[in-house]
């Protein structure tokens, strides 16, 4: 029964998407408020289906209703609930399921939140976003309906992907989604300026919140995936460059600049084109990346199973949507002419270099992850892109933007002056400079790198404690400073934390990768192993039982000197239904690193192969990012920055100051 | 991000363990030369599991390459002569860095091309900015009107 | 000019993926660089009691032949077993067997099951040969030419139309 209530409510959320995509245009045309009001009661409308079907799916799961295909495909009685419900969106048909009910919740948000846009741009981008939500439907209905029946019904279904079981991927593909799906918005307000052809300062203080708040949960989704394949895996990687991580990534980087090159538009009427069409393609790099996880083009670890007419299917509406906006790109960018003017030295212009090298490296990603497709077709045969080619282009790229990075927020807007700058920015050069020649020093040869690294990183957090440090005139009049303190504006707040955030992950990054010890080794009960100054001693194991897995626990006690710090227990888990070994890495995280043990095979007379490492200041990369999100999310709390509220003139030029997050 | 792992994986090797870590066999005796061939091994993409290293993978083969890596290397053969012993075999898929060669260096100057094009788009516009448009013949009559008009 | 950049750039890569998805390409296959190349050197012991050992000179016999890596661990093998006894009986082309990182009597029990349509056979305990071929699974099948030179690989199971429509024209291009 639930089944066919959310079949019908998905028809149902096709037809208000279908005239919630076409009459507000018609609206705007014609200048009938009515028609175009109905931009508000549609979204709404098809929020409201989209909620129903996903619960009805949601109930079909967490009944286990093995008659409904989906459910039989993906679940299991035994399985606990938490990955019944995470079930949902743990496979093709559901997460698409999800993508349209995030997509409705936002353009119900638009709707809600922006009841002081003007009506009729409010009723484009709600048409805008309908038309999305459209596509989604047409391909949910036609393509991967999630409520197929199965008749007879299977007394048992044949259970998730065991990888897929646990606390973190649960949360990681909502989180994603939300991010991916949220770019929607950014997006819809992009194609409805184009189809207005005016493009305002204010515009972009309406679009920058949906592109934070996008960007926000990019990086939670991120962040939380790379987490997930560091504990998971068990080999003490956490960002593989694999097609679809790359695919997340690229979205992130165009996420990262729009928010920067809004900031531009806002306050000097310029970069207008470049913002719009960043917008245009954030999204469409979110397309492009569910495009690439269902089609079956590239090969993945992640891939979902694959179906060449929902390619085919996923290609037109690609090509529909990203062709469609930017042909209305081609045809209204010279409409947006810039009227602001600004020097060469300037934070508009640090914001500019932000710009070219965050998109110059999210295209560059593609580029790579794209080119042995490009190769192949070419006929000059098969070869691979890997991790080295996408460190060595983030070494390129993002060196010179981590210096603008500290450089840009203590440059005057419009005219700076470059020697005012440099003396907040020249000590924060030496100090780089000095933790790279100490690195070298202590580390002769082979660390070039490294030190380059972590004087890249130190120049970033100092740069940041600097440009408090001179907003609150800290040196010039200390008295006055814990005043200065309570001025600054959430947003500026926001601003320095994520600034800071990038520099932690770069410290993680760089420390993490020099500086790992890791031991390989087969070891007896009763052996000792030193890592990195602690001795892992190994106690034995034991077989241990789970709800839906039989596992091999190991033992070992890791002490530093004589001081026992904790014992470590992972474990080689053999899942039942659908049959599958993984590891569950054993993690101690400590101020320092993380103790981190995995547990391998038995090499006979009671010997086992264990893989032990430190992995100093790894922790570093997930409070990084979490650092970047608290920031995102300080500056949307900023009062004057409130989702799509646009208020008087004087406000906006305050929160425009506050907007350089 | 999406670890969805691909089903292939498991039909392809028919075998459990595609995606548990490989801790199977002994180092190297010379810590040395065992940095090397696991320096190596990161770089051999391997053949089972896609996408993974040899280095990460548990399949039986990356499992042999490993082997054959650690013998090679044993034997005082150099990384790049390893590298062109599986090139021989599987080709330039293997390696996870891209050879330089015709058909990649329009990768490899990717950084550098796309920077310059995005730089020369994004100033190009700022400098039509910069130099505001000069005034037209009626802008200029309205601009003499309104100066003979001061005192 | 500058903003039509981007939809060129967009227009390419719809291309790009519609050309992919069009072909019947693989995109988990990968291309055999021993093509046109002469088998690698081996020997390997029979799997027939007394029998010589195989090596790269059975292989010129101055007719094409097929040199086919299985196991008795690999389901697939099981499936593509049909196609190959046809390709040795209505087909008559030799077969030769390579069993692949498999226990001798395994293969042996697995030849006695299903039949044997190799004429003669190679036993590749530790996988060494097959990594010499560039096996990347099993089954595998290359078909080399009268020199004992390699024509064409088949990776994967030779089932569906595929024996029909991949394999025999290539083998009727050598005849």
């Amino acid at each position: 029964m639930a089944g066919e209530l959310g079949h019908f409510a998905l028809i149902l959320a096709l037809l208000f998407a279908l005239a919630g995509a076409v009459a507000p245009h018609i609206g705007a045309v014609r200048n009938d408020a009515t028609l175009m009001a109905f931009a508000d009661r549609s979204v709404l409308a098809q929020f409201l289906m989209a909620v129903t079907a996903f619960a009805a799916l949601t109930y079909a799961f967490v009944t286990s209703d093995f008659s409904v295909v989906n459910v039989a495909t993906n679940s299991h009685t035994l399985k606990p609930m938490l990955y019944k419900i995470s079930g949902v969106w743990g496979n093709h048909e559901g997460s698409l399921l999800f993508w349209v009910l995030i997509l409705t919740l936002f353009g119900a948000l638009v709707s809600w939140r922006g009841r002081k846009l003007p009506l009729r741009f409010r009723s484009r981008v709600l048409a805008v976003q309908s038309l999305l939500v459209l596509g989604f439907l047409m391909f949910i209905l036609f393509t991967s309906n999630p409520f197929l029946r199965l008749d007879p019904a299977p007394l048992e279904g044949n259970g998730l992907n065991p990888l897929l079981q646990d606390p973190g991927l649960a949360f990681h593909p909502p989180m994603l989604y939300l991010g991916y799906v949220g770019l929607s918005v950014a997006f819809s307000f992009a194609v409805a300026a184009l189809i207005e052809g005016e493009v305002t300062p204010l515009w972009a203080r309406w679009v920058r919140p949906w592109a934070l708040l996008a960007w926000v949960f990019l990086t939670g989704g991120i962040a939380l995936g790379s987490w997930w394949a560091y504990y998971e895996l068990g080999w003490g990687g956490w960002w593989f460059w694999d097609p679809v991580e790359n695919a997340s990534f690229m979205p992130w980087l165009a996420a990262a600049a729009l928010l920067h090159s809004a900031i531009v538009v806002e306050k000097r009427d310029a970069l207008k084109s470049w913002t719009i069409l960043l917008a245009i393609v954030a999204f469409s790099l979110s397309l492009l990346g569910t495009f690439l996880v269902r089609s079956g083009v590239i090969t993945s670890v992640h891939a979902f199973a694959t179906d060449p007419a929902r390619g085919i299917f996923i290609l037109a509406f690609l090509a529909v949507v990203v062709g469609g906006s930017l042909v209305l790109y081609a045809w209204r960018a010279p409409k947006l002419a810039p009227s602001g003017l600004f020097g060469i030295v300037s934070r508009e212009s640090a914001l500019v270099v932000n710009n070219i090298f965050l998109s110059t490296f999210a295209a560059v990603v593609l580029v790579g992850t794209l080119y042995p497709l490009f190769v192949e077709a070419f006929g000059a045969g098969q070869i691979t892109v890997g991790p080295p080619f996408f460190e060595y282009a983030a070494a390129v790229l993002m060196s010179p933007l981590i210096v603008a990075l500290g450089l840009g927020p203590v440059l005057a807007w419009k005219r700076g002056n470059i020697s005012r700058a440099m003396q907040v920015a020249f000590p924060a050069l030496v100090v780089a400079a000095v933790a790279g020649l100490v690195l070298v020093w202590q580390n002769a040869g082979g660390v070039v790198m490294t030190a380059f690294g972590l004087g890249l990183a130190v120049w970033l957090i100092t740069s940041v404690f600097l440009e408090i440090a001179a907003r609150i005139k800290l040196f010039r009049a200390p008295a006055k400073a814990l005043t200065g303190l309570g001025k600054i504006t959430r947003a500026q707040w926001g601003m320095s934390l994520a600034h800071a955030g990038v520099g932690v992950i770069l410290l993680g990054i760089t420390i993490s990768e020099a500086f790992t010890s890791e031991e390989l080794v087969v070891m007896a009960p009763g052996d000792t192993v030193d890592v990195a100054g602690y001795s892992f001693t190994f106690e034995g194991v034991a077989p241990v039982a789970g709800p839906n897995f039989t596992a091999v626990r190991g033992f070992f006690t890791v002490r530093e000197g004589e001081r026992v710090i904790t014992s470590l227990t992972p474990e080689d888990r053999v899942y039942s239904n659908p049959a599958m070994n993984t590891t569950e890495a054993a993690i101690h995280p400590l101020f320092s690193g993380d103790l981190y043990a995995v547990v391998g095979e038995a090499t006979g007379a009671g010997r086992w192969s264990v893989r032990l490492y430190f992995k100093p200041m790894i922790s570093a990369l997930w409070l990084g990012a979490l650092m970047m999100m608290i920031g995102g999310i300080l500056s949307l709390s900023d009062r004057r920055l409130r989702v799509g509220s646009p208020t008087g003139k004087k406000t906006a030029a305050q929160a425009g100051e506050g907007a350089s997050a | 991000m999406m670890k969805y792992l691909s089903a292939f994986c498991l039909i392809l090797t028919m075998s459990l363990g595609a995606l548990s870590v490989a801790v199977d066999e002994k180092p190297l005796a010379d810590p040395v030369k065992e940095a090397q061939a696991r320096e190596l091994m990161k770089e051999i993409r391997c053949l089972v599991c896609q996408n993974q290293s040899i280095e990460d993978s548990n399949a039986e083969l990356a499992r042999d390459l490993r082997a054959i890596v650690r013998e090679r290397i044993a034997l005082g053969d150099s990384p790049d002569n390893v590298r062109a012993y599986l090139v021989d075999r599987y080709g330039d898929w293997v390696l996870l860095r891209p050879p330089v060669k015709t058909s990649t260096y329009f990768l490899w100057a990717s950084p550098f091309l796309v920077v310059l094009i995005i730089a020369l788009l994004l100033i190009n516009r700022n400098r039509q900015a910069a130099a505001p448009a000069p005034l037209s013949d009626a802008e200029k009559e309205q601009l003499k009107a309104l100066l003979e008009r001061e005192p | 000019m500058n903003r039509f950049l981007p939809l060129a750039i967009a227009g390419l890569l719809v291309v790009l993926f519609l050309g992919m998805m069009l072909s019947d390409r693989n995109p988990q296959e990968i291309d055999s660089v021993l093509i046109g190349r002469p088998a690698p050197a081996f020997s390997l012991s029979s799997l027939a009691d007394g029998a010589p050992a195989l090596t790269e000179a059975d292989l010129k016999t101055g007719e094409p032949l097929l040199v086919n890596f299985f196991a008795s661990w690999c389901v697939p093998c099981r499936a593509e077993h049909e196609s190959l006894m046809e390709l040795a009986g209505r087909y008559r082309v030799p077969v030769i067997g390579i069993a692949y990182k498999n226990e001798r009597d395994k293969a042996i029990g697995f030849l006695n099951e299903l039949g044997n349509p190799f004429s003669k056979t190679g036993l590749d305990l530790d996988g060494r040969v097959g990594i010499d071929w560039g096996v990347s699974g099993v089954p595998e099948t290359f078909l080399l030419d009268g020199d004992g030179v390699i024509r064409y690989r088949h990776w994967g199971p030779i089932v569906g139309d595929s024996l029909e429509a991949r394999l025999l024209p290539e083998l009727e291009a050598l005849r």
